[in-house]
């Protein structure tokens, strides 16, 4: 049967920002959603809160709303499209809590939009811990198999206190209901770990429910995802075992697919319980996951969830078989069914089959522990990481020793030499999981640990542990023999080491290595992911390498560009890189080049087999790079590799690419040292005339104090070569001074520390801009809501800048200009500037593609990361504009004057981590970046951007009730103007003593509330903490009072994150939330599709 | 045609070359796996990720050496539950990546040791997506694997694989199927009782049907309409089995007999080409059949689509879209392979009896075609009603 023909319009509900749990892989299934309905014919109408996602291009879809993803947003864009139905499975849990509480609220009968792709009682079944039990339990009437874990459902202390009696005592776990990414739940040993566990779980929960369970940590574990069409076909489109047995989220956990350790028998009771489940849950169309527990001493299998949508695990499963769900389930809720529709890369069979592996996929998660240093980092049920890397081998070995080196993190492969350790010690060491964990069952193999030990120590499965133990074989031999010949060299190959592991092992260098390797001609071959283990001819050139014997790249006539794209994200380095880089491929290919697309991300559209022409699916490394740009070339001509879009990971490669002889098009592997070298690019500024902040480079403590002496304090320190501001800090004195040097492990003479001027007050401004070695295009300037020194990753930035006039414009223009040309940059270049007084500062040059680029081609409807692409290969800005690709005439600096006000804010991941003492840590911005995601607001003027902006990332503004203000000494001044706004617009102040007294003698009346040092007053006066905690403050205002340490208004501004009450932490944030408010307060605020904006702004500019 | 030099290698003698030679001459190199020796066969590849010692028991695969798509192989050990008969079928085994170690709570024994036990000759750590690749291309063809230390030059190799029999017309079902009648009780009341024909039956066959009441008395590949009513049977089957369908000419003229008693008739696999024989459509050989768990099969009656076990090298060629007349009434074909439209099932519509060509059984592969053993109940029903 073939499509609905009762569907004319669509609504697409995105998964907003980038959290923990919740990141690019909802762009990437929501991109194959609306490409797929755009297709049918429907009118595509999305909503999404995120810039930075390919989703929001206005080519997607044929409505894009910038919006904020609440209930109240999405009615005033449903009112005004009026569509007939609602896709809410493929934007995440965000989505799918948006569109129940939009049916609960009768909001879509109102509209009489149907639900499609999922009924609101089939998301409940699924959901909600109780009926999913039930669900459990008829399945296990039905088929005999299957059950849940043993629980109780609790809506109070007093329930989960009398739930552990119940269940036989502790361990127990605890899940809040109706949470992504498994937030706030966790293990709980004791009733103290109890009490704060399940305390924050009611609060997280929007029911207000948590569900105790008995414990099956160490048992193996599942997942199986699941489509099901309106005909009741069911298949299983990918089996995924975790290595890191139960205790940790998936999401936390390597994992592996196919199922590695099931006979067909045990895979098959979980296929029957699997199908059993989205039948009794009523999944009507569309996919889902399910999670399994498994016995390892006598099979007994436990359901533990099931995700009634698109989720992460299916992106991943996705990029595992080839089988694209997110596209399928768009289908399928259009009225196809499965066999109706092709499988993509036979192109010859249908999806109504079940992908088989002829390879092994291994994912392995990155996480962040270093950018929060107070956070335990012990894994558990909540998920912790901000990213991931995926590998494909040929066999376990291989995928999983490149997912390791996908991770591009120091450490993160294995290594083989110098001292293990203790063996008992390590081996105490890898029962706590953690990042990491596999290196040290690794050295405790290392140091004598047999299987059983390490078995016992970690349960992880005896056969992945004797896959460890092959690889640390190999290492011997590797080490044993007289020299490499072939065979042994074939055969690490074959298991996965790198040339730099064998390097370190022979104790040669890297590229000594490979030149052996090569001579003796052991190269990888390239297999194809076909979703068929070979039985059908492939259409679709996706690849992976392997030491094997055939290989499938075919030839080619037109000349190929290579775009290296980002590898896992992390917090500095995320889906914006992959942006530009999809964005260069559909350019590139427009422009009639081949595009070959490099990265290990599964969660993105990079990555999708749809977006280039070919596709690699492999490791950023330069082994890795320098092999495909091998095997490209050995298939035909190739124009050259774009290094520039995909973050500091490509850029890090380009020089080393270029020495081996591959061409790097765009700015030159020079230029690109000319801007992050300090002594050249001193020289730069110095040609050019332009000031930068006084600094020098220090590698010891003498010579940082002396720099420090000499410029006056404070100063701003980092390590050089750094993306995210890794280590970066401001610096108040000379003691933390001393200790900032001791602690920074990674200074050399060839990495020094940079000591610059902090500028204090000065205001921050981003310039994302092209060159073509004659000509400038000023993307676009950004003027930050934050001072100078927080991250320009963490401020929020408003685009056109707000207080910057003409001539402040043009002296930005030409600074840029200067630099560019200066620096020799063929393509983007980003710039940091700041204002003070009178003198703009350059802060620093980046000659690649920014953070920013996606914000501000959305902001001024121009795609920059395209034509960033088409300068590199040569094409000039005079060129792109008589193309069209830019515009006629103009740029974003000269944005017409009634341009809209758009307005990107960071949201932050405070909530997933804790202390060991189970404490939050501290939310104050810093000149590290910290933000894993971001938010943007568009509208005819500031304020309500701003609000918009806050909506979006963190909850709408109040408008009306309790305010709390505490700022340090030197933002007591600036903060009685908006104060006294607060006041106007109705707000009751509270505040602490000294900043109450202040606000007094400014005719402002504040409450004086009692800080938490003072305690419970005489009449149980409670604290501020105890005010946020019982919910009776609606907006704070917390100023820190330096940086570094504990500070005063740590216990406030991690209640604030506890209890979700908006807290500023700047007086500049204050400022820009009064005019936000203001605009709430006068009404009528209206929702605008991209397209709407980007017509205003043509017509304007012509 | 497997040869065994030695049944129990040792550890280091585990890793003696091998080579892999086909008809058309490509020539693999790997390692020995299992027993060391010789043995020839067909060469087919299977695509299942799980089932290994399902597939390994299926006699179906008697004289065929076995390509595993799925790297890993031998994970989960041996255990004495899940053999689809009482010893492995396959003439060779080739594998990618033999487990070391065995993990699985229900595992008694290695698989290394098992083949070695069995004397059955394997190779591993050749690429064998390209040898899949080729199959594919070139069609299932004749195949040797040569393990040890003392090969034999290339020429010689190759000279002995094409002397090997092929597939095509090899008549193999009486080599496989048990010599003496035996009788699976049912589990439970029983209801019925079938008289089911060895071909090369899997053990879960019977079992399936016995799980539904019936007793099923299974019957040498030679057993003649007598002997099946003799057991007063209220259906007969006829069961999965090696060997090209064009040789099958006694079990065809009894399965005539039985469609002329109209006593309800179920078959699968080698069972349906024999139906197809029987009601007078010819039989063909696939260029390289289908062998996995996850072929998409769409019921004709129902248009629902299951996911199945497929182990088959031959087919039936009937038309696909019309309502065919036999000497026993009007037949259809009642399932169609979803990637290749090759028949899959067949039925009467005027008696009742038919038949599938995929493998309801599982036993390795999904459980969605288990209705079929149902349908074969309501049949006996209807017959008593």
């Amino acid at each position: 049967m073939p499509k609905r023909t009762d569907i004319q319009s669509v609504l697409v509900i995105g998964s907003g920002p980038i959290v923990i749990g919740q990141a690019a892989e909802f762009d990437y299934s929501g991109t194959q959603a609306c490409r797929v309905l755009r297709a049918e014919g429907l009118r595509v109408i999305l909503v999404n809160s995120n810039p930075a996602t390919i989703m929001t291009d206005p080519e997607i879809a044929d409505a894009t709303y910038v919006e904020p993803i609440t209930p109240e947003f999405v009615e005033k864009i449903i009112a005004k499209e009026r569509p007939d139905v609602l896709l809410p499975t493929l934007g995440g849990q965000t989505a799918l809590n948006t569109a129940i509480s939009m049916h609960e609220q009768g909001v879509l009968a109102k509209y009489g939009v149907e639900l499609i792709g999922a009924n609101v009682e089939a998301i409940n079944k699924g959901e909600d811990r109780d009926l999913f039990k039930g669900v459990v339990e008829a399945v296990r009437e039905k088929i005999g198999h299957g059950e849940s874990a043993r629980s109780v459902i609790c809506h109070t202390m007093d329930d989960v206190l009398k739930g552990v009696d119940t269940l036989g005592g502790y361990p127990v776990v605890v899940r809040p209901s109706f949470t992504m990414g498994g937030a706030g739940s966790g293990f709980a040993h004791d009733e103290d770990e109890l009490r704060r566990i399940a305390g924050q779980g009611l609060t997280l929960s929007p029911t207000t429910e948590v569900l105790l369970e008995e414990s099956i940590l160490g048992w193996k574990e599942y997942e199986l995802e699941l489509m099901r069409d309106k005909n009741d076909n069911v298949v299983v489109v990918c089996s995924i075992e975790n290595f890191d047995p139960m205790g940790v989220h998936t999401g936390d956990s390597i994992t592996v697919a196919p199922a590695m350790t099931l006979t067909d028998r045990e895979y098959q009771r979980l296929r029957d319980i699997g199908i059993a489940i989205i039948r009794e849950v009523g999944v009507d169309t569309g996919g889902c996951n399910i999670q399994f527990a498994v016995n390892p001493e006598d099979g007994r299998i436990i359901v533990i969830e099931m995700n009634p949508r698109v989720s992460r695990s299916s992106a991943l499963a996705s990029k595992a078989t080839g089988f694209p769900i997110a596209k399928i389930a768009a289908k399928l809720a259009v009225g196809y069914t499965l066999d109706e529709i092709p499988n993509d890369i036979t192109e010859k069979t249908p999806a109504s089959f079940e992908p088989t592996l002829d390879y092994v996929v291994v994912k392995a998660p990155r996480f962040a522990f270093e950018k929060f240093p107070s956070a335990d980092s012990t894994l558990t049920t909540t998920m912790k990481s901000v990213g991931e890397a995926m590998a494909i081998g040929r066999n376990f070995t291989e995928a999983l020793q490149k997912a390791l080196r996908s991770l591009e993190k120091k450490g993160s492969q294995f290594t083989f030499v110098g001292e293990p350790g203790d063996k008992a010690e390590l081996l105490r060491e890898a029962v706590r999981p953690t990042d990491g964990r596999i290196n040290a069952v690794m050295q405790a193999i290392r140091a004598g640990a047999t299987p059983e030990e390490v078995f016992e120590s970690t349960k992880i499965d005896p056969w992945f542990v004797d896959q460890l133990f092959l690889i640390k074989e190999i290492a011997d031999e590797l080490a044993a023999a007289d020299k490499l010949d072939p065979e042994l060299l074939a055969d690490a190959k074959r298991h996965g080491f790198s040339d730099a592991q064998i390097a370190e092992i022979r104790g040669l260098r890297e590229d000594v290595v490979r030149e052996v390797r090569h001579a003796l001609g052991v190269r990888p071959v390239y297999k194809t992911v076909d979703t068929c283990a070979a039985e059908f001819a492939a259409r679709t050139p996706y690849f992976y390498s392997s030491y094997d014997e055939e290989t499938e790249v075919a030839s080619r006539e037109k000349p190929a560009v290579i775009i290296l794209g980002s590898g896992p994200n992390r917090i500095g380095q995320g889906i914006e890189f992959d942006y530009s880089c999809v964005h260069a491929s559909f350019a590139l290919s427009d422009a009639g080049y081949e595009t070959v697309m490099v990265n290990c991300n599964p969660e993105t559209v990079s990555t999708d087999y749809d977006t280039s022409d070919r596709l690699y699916f492999e490791p950023l490394t330069l082994e890795d790079v320098l092999e495909i740009v091998h095997a490209e070339q050995q298939a035909g001509p190739v124009a050259g590799v774009v290094v520039q879009l995909g973050g500091q990971t490509p850029l890090g490669l380009s020089q080393a690419l270029k020495d081996n002889g591959v061409p790097i098009v765009g700015t030159s592997p020079e230029a690109i040292h000319a801007a992050e070298d300090r002594g050249a690019f001193g020289r730069v500024l110095a040609e050019a005339g332009l000031p930068a902040p006084k600094h020098g480079t220090a590698t010891t403590f003498a010579e940082a104090k002396a720099i420090a002496d000499e410029i006056g304090y404070p100063v701003l320190v980092r390590p050089s070569y750094v993306l995210g501001g890794r280590g970066m800090e401001i610096v108040y004195d000379e003691t933390r001074l001393s200790s900032y040097i001791a602690e920074s492990t990674e200074i050399s003479p060839s990495r020094p520390v940079l000591v610059d001027r902090f500028l204090d007050d000065a205001i921050e401004i981003d310039v994302d801009a092209l060159y073509d070695g004659e000509e400038l295009y000023l993307g676009g300037v950004m003027e930050h809501i934050e001072e100078a020194g927080i991250h320009s990753g963490d401020s929020a930035c408003a685009l056109p800048p707000i207080t910057l006039g003409g001539f402040d414009i043009k002296r930005l223009r030409a600074s840029t200009e200067a630099i560019a040309k200066g620096v020799g940059v063929r393509g983007l270049i980003n710039i940091q500037f700041a204002m003070a007084g009178d003198i703009l500062y350059v802060l620093e040059a980046n000659p690649r593609a920014s953070r920013t680029v996606p914000f501000t081609s959305k902001a001024t409807a121009v795609p920059l990361a395209k034509a960033a692409a088409r300068i590199s290969l040569g094409a000039t800005v005079a060129e792109l504009r008589a193309e069209g690709l830019l515009p006629a005439n103009g740029d974003g600096g000269t944005l017409p004057f009634d341009a809209p006000i758009s307005v990107k804010e960071a949201v932050m991941p405070w909530s997933r981590f804790r202390d060991i003492h189970g404490r939050g840590v501290d939310t104050v911005l810093g000149p590290e970046m910290r933000s894993t995601g971001e938010v943007m607001g568009i509208d005819s003027v500031f304020g309500t951007a701003y609000a918009k902006s806050q909506a979006g990332a963190y909850g709408p503004l109040p408008t009306k009730g309790r305010a709390f203000i505490s700022v340090a000494n030197r933002d007591k001044r600036s903060m009685i103007f908006p104060a006294r706004e607060l006041v106007a617009h109705g707000f009751e102040l509270m505040a602490t003593s000294g900043t109450a007294e202040v606000l007094k003698r400014n005719g402002i009346n504040a409450t004086i509330v009692r800080k938490q040092s003072e305690g419970e007053g005489p009449n149980g006066e409670k604290t501020i903490v105890q005010l946020i905690h019982d919910g009776e403050v609606d907006l704070i205002v917390n100023t820190p009072y330096g940086t570094g340490g504990r500070l005063d208004g740590y216990e406030i501004r991690t209640a604030a994150v506890a209890r979700s009450v908006p807290c500023l932490t700047t007086v500049q944030a204050l400022a820009a939330a009064v005019q936000g408010i203001d605009a709430l307060n006068h009404g009528d605020v209206g929702v605008r599709s991209l397209q709407e904006h980007a017509e205003h702004l043509t017509a304007a500019r012509d | 045609m497997t040869t065994s030099t030695q049944g129990n290698a040792s550890q280091k003698e585990k890793a003696l070359p091998a080579v892999l030679v086909l008809e058309d001459g490509r020539v693999f190199h790997g390692r020995s796996y299992g027993a060391v020796g010789e043995t020839f066969g067909e060469a087919v590849f299977s695509t299942g990720m799980t089932g290994y010692q399902e597939t390994l028991t299926d006699p179906s695969y008697h004289r065929q050496v076995v390509v595993m798509t799925a790297p890993h192989v031998g994970n989960t050990g041996v255990n004495d539950e899940d053999p689809e008969s009482q010893r492995i079928w396959v003439a060779g085994y080739v594998v990618r990546d033999p487990a070391r170690v065995s993990s699985n709570w229900r595992s008694r024994r290695s698989l290394d040791e098992e083949l070695r036990n069995q004397g059955v000759v394997g190779i591993s750590g050749i690429d064998t997506r390209a040898l899949t690749r080729h199959l594919r291309e070139r069609g299932a063809m004749r195949v040797g694997i040569f393990s040890g230390n003392a090969l034999p030059d290339a020429g010689t190799m190759l000279a002995e694989v094409r002397q090997a029999p092929e597939m095509k017309g090899a008549n193999l079902a009486a080599e496989v199927a048990t010599k003496e009648t035996y009788v699976v009780p049912a589990i439970g009341t029983k209801k019925f009782t079938v008289a089911a024909v060895d071909l090369g039956i899997k053990g879960m066959t019977p079992h399936r049907m016995a799980e539904r009441g019936i007793e099923v008395h299974v019957l040498p590949a030679t057993a003649t309409a007598e002997e099946i009513y003799a057991v007063n049977p209220d259906g007969v089957f006829f069961s999965n089995g090696p060997g090209d369908p064009a040789t099958a000419d006694g079990p065809v003229a009894v399965m005539k007999e039985v469609l002329a008693r109209k006593t309800p008739l179920f078959g699968i696999c080698f069972g349906n080409q024999i139906l197809g024989r029987a009601l007078g459509f010819g039989t063909y050989k696939l260029k390289y059949g289908h062998r996995g768990i996850n072929q998409p099969v769409q019921d004709r009656t129902t248009g629902k689509v299951e996911v199945t076990a497929h182990n088959h090298g031959f087919a039936v060629d009937a038309p696909l879209d019309e309502v065919s007349q036999t000497p026993y009434g009007r037949a259809e074909v009642s399932h169609v392979c979803l990637n290749d439209n090759v028949v899959e099932g067949l039925q009467l519509l005027d008696q009742p009896a038919f038949s599938v060509q995929y493998h309801p059984e599982a036993a390795a592969g999904p459980h969605d075609a288990a209705y079929l053993f149902d349908r074969f109940v309501s049949l006996m029903e209807g017959q008593r009603a």
